[in-house]
């Protein structure tokens, strides 16, 4: 494998630490290595944002980062969104609520997206346009984004929308 | 034909929160490329960097050098394979040329990722890194890529065959040239439906393991029962040694009802290796090789009386098949032709095809498949032909519509349409569009410089595939029937769980079918549990595709319940000593009528099949489940009207579209939720085909949209809020009433999307222009329509766009001699 470095991260509130080859992406990291695939991959371009999660309470697109820039970072997936009694976060009752998802494949990176743009917007309402702007980065083919957009909004009514 | 069922609907008719949801939201489903196997290897494919080669040598030693690969294989290593790829349409009376395809090529490439060896390894970096190193000497051939070209026979694709040209297919009844000798008008236009992407956020993948004789393969895919099948053919592997799984699919579009190299690449390697082998698909891969849809030059001819009376619609579809034959290539087209008459009473009708191979990749079924092909000719021609009259195009629709009191209402070339009433779905979207107000709005935005316009799609389509005696091998010559099958099996403690033969990929089929079991069995949908996707443990199925999930595998569903139900009433009305026609479903238990405190739940009743023989009547078998076969009696026919409000940017041409109005009638509802959201899908799927996207190659051969950078699949900011509205019109074909609604949205769209656009756009001079409807295309239309054609063209801007439907743009009817008043 050649070369490796060391690698310290903080994911869902777990420390890990590890060896890993540089060029290893943080997305491949944490699905391959730490077992979390609830974040996906759905293109090779940083376009469709499946792999978005948090680090540093952030939205990053995981697999336009090497996993060892994170070092020393938190990062939040969708395994780590729910509470630990299993209480789901806003945005995942949003989507459920809404019918926000269909394949689900792009839903993880979309809530973690959705989660990032509700703690900037800050707590209340936000308006459809935002909303719209805010996801632009994040593609869904089933959805027609519509009920996105809602669960969204839902979540932001709800007041717990920002990320966890 | 069998009645609509009035049975008690408790929870049929609800939006139910979709059973599937949680484990999606909370990051616990496992797609493909979540399954790692102990000993898992990993596989790259090398493709072709020209469009069309004879593979002169292929040096794999490189590659085979480099650490942690366990092998390379190349065509000439599969020579054991018993069958090239399928394509599953054979007509009868049809002479159809049909190139080969193999998993991987033998002697030449045809297509640029057309693949030409694999690598596989422990690493699934490593393998990439070692695809690099296999040297391949290519003597670069002649190409040809435009279908119309092509089909001059100057460059051929497969020399072998002789001809770019695969196959002719014509359908129709009356006489169409009869028809345009006599009418007062006849509109002609030559139409480009351009070739799209499926884009599926979920790539393709496969993991196959062949262990101890049996061959396990976890595939991305629609259709497993068919992957097993032709694994049984290609392999040679008996079909009870075979297990096809598709897990949780993300997202298909049509773009994964495909029989795959990869998935024979992945199976045959691991027989090799006895190791399990995964592929993931990459979205590069995915954009050159997944295959593409639509593609084809449409020349279409519509006659009419003055009156706006539609006499004769003519359609020659030149077909762009790439350079193979998917496994349903050739019949796209053919599916349109089904519906070529729309909502129309049309009498004479004709639809010739032809199909011809280019050196692109090739199309096959993307969401709708034919039908929306077919539904943008008949109704932007339909808005061509009121603009020639000067009536409106409402009214022109509204004169041919088949009346409600027509149905069942068999089309000039025998399909029967099985119920319909277009004027009602009409009033309602103009109801809530408000026509007038619009009208006022649209000129008061004109005088401040927005172009704003309004188009229209009244649809019907034909879907719940199929009739398996009127499409199998003697009929319309497909390679098998297309029944579904459902096995309902009640546990001892009243569980039940429902294994269908659909292999839905979030269409969300566990909450549906769930809703449609529970009522008829008098429990809750919450214990009941939709299996799918999993040849090993359900019945023989056929997968899910062109909206027939509901209509055939939703209705085997409810017939076997309902059989079970029947088996559970003679077993109450034995417990409770009455007459089973005195036993009624309601209130979560099977009870006596006029006596609701006598009665037993499912519970109870599976205690007595599976635990207490005695309390179980003389000679009836033991347990309680129920295997049905449902072959439907007819296609059904999904209708609608959709209304896009657009504005055009006058100076820089940029449409945006700022109201969308869809109602849709698929008979009555199961899920009204689920059906809303295949609607808003469906609609943003046509707008993205008829504004953003297009899979481009350049003259050469060369992939130009290869990513998501190039390929502009719409975002939230494209797409408008979809207004929806249902009109309910139960159909007779099925006992639930239903019709499929997946691809209704797309098939719908695009021609709402450019009729809106020219509406905006006529008073400029414009009357047509070919999607998809860029800035730059309808800035180019506003230059010329402005005396102002000099400006740069697409061509000139380091852009390759093919030339916009030439002879489209500005070219008006065509009025006989003699006839012209």
């Amino acid at each position: 494998m050649g070369t490796t470095l060391p690698l310290q991260i903080t994911v869902n509130g777990e420390r890990h630490e590890s060896q890993v080859a540089p060029r290893t992406l943080l997305v491949h990291h944490l699905r391959d290595e730490l077992g979390l695939t609830g974040t996906h991959v759905g293109c090779d371009t940083s376009n469709c944002g499946a792999c978005t999660c948090l680090v540093d309470g952030e939205s990053v697109k995981t697999c336009t980062v090497l996993a060892v820039q994170a070092d020393g970072a938190e990062v939040t997936t969708i395994e780590g969104m729910a509470g630990p009694d299993g209480e789901l976060h806003a945005l995942q009752e949003g989507f459920w609520a809404e019918h926000g998802l269909q394949c689900g494949y792009c839903t993880p990176g979309m809530i973690m997206a959705a989660a990032d743009l509700l703690a900037r917007h800050g707590d209340g309402p936000i308006s459809e346009e935002d909303v719209r702007k805010g996801i632009e980065g994040n593609l869904c083919r089933c959805t027609g984004y519509h009920n996105i957009v809602k669960a969204v909004r839902a979540a932001a009514e709800a007041g717990r929308g920002v990320a966890a | 034909m069998s009645t609509i069922e009035q049975s008690p609907a408790k929870h049929v008719g609800r939006s139910l929160r979709r059973k599937e949801d949680p484990r999606l939201i909370t990051g616990r489903a496992t797609f493909v490329d979540d399954i790692s196997l102990h000993g898992m290897l990993h596989a790259s494919i090398v493709r072709s960097p020209e469009a069309h080669a004879r593979i002169v040598s292929i040096d794999v030693s490189a590659a085979l050098a480099h650490p942690g690969i366990s092998a390379v294989y190349t065509g000439e290593d599969m020579a054991d394979l018993l069958a090239p790829l399928p394509m599953a349409w054979a007509p009868p009376d049809v002479e159809m040329k049909a190139p080969e395809r193999w998993p991987l090529a033998r002697g030449k490439v045809s297509h640029v990722g057309d693949a030409v060896a694999m690598v596989v390894g422990a690493d699934k970096y490593a393998v990439v890194d070692a695809a690099q190193k296999v040297n391949v000497e290519y003597e670069p051939l002649p190409v040809v890529v435009d279908v119309e070209e092509a089909l001059k026979d100057e460059v051929l694709v497969h020399e072998a065959l002789g001809t770019n040209k695969t196959h002719e297919w014509s359908m129709g009844g009356g006489d169409v040239e009869q028809a345009i000798a006599e009418a007062d008008i006849v509109i002609e236009r030559r139409i480009v439906n351009h070739r799209t992407a499926g884009a599926a956020m979920e790539p393709r993948g496969v993991i196959a393991e062949y262990r101890a004789g049996q061959l396990t393969v976890w595939s991305s895919t629609q259709v497993p029962h068919l992957v097993r099948l032709f694994f049984a053919v290609q392999m040679g592997i008996s079909e009870d040694k075979v297990r096809v799984i598709a897990p949780e699919v993300g997202g298909g579009f049509g773009g994964k009802l495909q029989v795959c190299a990869e998935e024979t690449l992945c199976a045959w390697a691991s027989k090799q290796l006895s190791r399990p082998v995964k592929w993931i698909e990459t979205r590069s891969e995915n954009m050159a090789v997944s295959h593409h849809g639509r593609d084809q030059v449409d020349y279409v001819r519509m006659a009419a009386k003055a009156d706006g009376t539609i006499t004769a619609f003519h359609a020659k579809i030149i077909q762009d098949c790439g350079a193979y034959f998917g496994l349903l290539t050739p019949m796209i087209p053919e599916l349109g032709a089904f519906v070529m008459t729309g909502c129309y009473r049309i009498p004479n009708v004709k639809t010739d095809i032809v199909g011809v191979l280019t050196n692109k990749f090739f199309t096959d079924a993307i969401r709708g498949a034919g039908r929306p092909e077919m539904t943008h000719m008949l109704e932007v021609t339909i808005d061509q032909l009121a603009t020639e009259l000067g009536i409106d195009p409402l009214e022109v629709r509204r004169r041919n519509f088949i009346p409600a009191d027509a149905f069942p209402y068999e089309t000039p070339y025998g399909i029967t349409y099985d119920s319909g009433n277009y004027e009602a779905a009409l009033d309602r979207a103009l109801e809530m569009l408000d026509m007038d107000a619009f009208r006022a709005e649209q000129a008061q935005l004109r005088s401040q410089g927005v172009l704003r316009g309004v188009g229209f799609s009244t649809y019907t389509e034909i879907c719940g595939l199929a009739p398996s005696r009127a499409v199998g091998p003697k009929g319309f010559g497909l390679g098998i029937g297309l029944y579904e099958s459902a096995l309902v099996r009640v546990h001892p403690t009243g569980s039940v769980t429902v294994f269908t033969g659909a292999s839905p990929h979030g269409q969300g089929h566990e909450t549906g079918f769930a809703q449609i079991v529970a009522d008829r069995l008098g429990t809750d949908p919450s214990v009941v549990e939709v299996i799918h996707g999993d040849t090993a443990t359900g019945p023989m199925g056929l997968g899910t595709y062109g909206s027939r999930s509901l209509a055939i595998g939703g209705v085997a569903a409810a017939h076997a319940a309902e059989k079970l139900a029947q088996k559970c009433k003679e077993i109450v009305a034995f417990n409770l000593e009455a007459a089973v026609e005195d036993i009624e479903i309601g209130d979560g238990r099977f009870s006596l009528a006029g006596d609701p405190d006598q009665g037993m739940t499912l519970a109870e009743v599976a205690g007595c099949a599976y635990i207490d023989a005695t309390a179980m009547p003389e000679g009836m078998e033991l347990g309680l489940e129920q295997t049905l076969i449902y072959d439907p009696s007819n296609f059904v026919f999904p209708f609608g009207t959709h209304i896009c409000v657009v504005d055009v940017d006058g100076v820089t041409g940029k449409v945006d579209v700022v109201r969308w109005i869809a109602v849709d009638d698929c008979g009555p509802a199961i899920n009204p939720m689920l059906i809303d959201g295949q609607v808003h899908g469906g609609v943003a799927h046509g707008i993205g085909q008829a504004l953003y996207e297009q899979i481009v190659y350049d003259e050469r051969g060369q992939l130009i949209t290869g990513t998501f950078m190039d390929y502009a699949l719409p975002t939230a900011e494209e797409i408008p809020s979809i207004e929806t509205d249902r009109t309910i019109t139960p159909s007779p074909s099925n006992s639930l009433g239903v019709k499929g609604i997946g691809e209704a949205g797309t098939i719908a769209a695009t021609p709402a999307v450019v009729n809106a656009v020219i509406d905006a756009l006529r008073h400029e001079g414009i009357s047509y222009i070919d999607m998809p409807l860029t800035p730059l295309r309808v800035w180019q239309a506003l230059e010329e329509a402005r005396g102002r054609g000099d400006g740069p063209r697409a061509s000139e801007q380091g852009v390759s766009l093919p030339p916009q439907g030439e002879g489209s743009a500005g070219s008006g009817p065509t009025i006989p001699e003699g006839d012209a008043s």
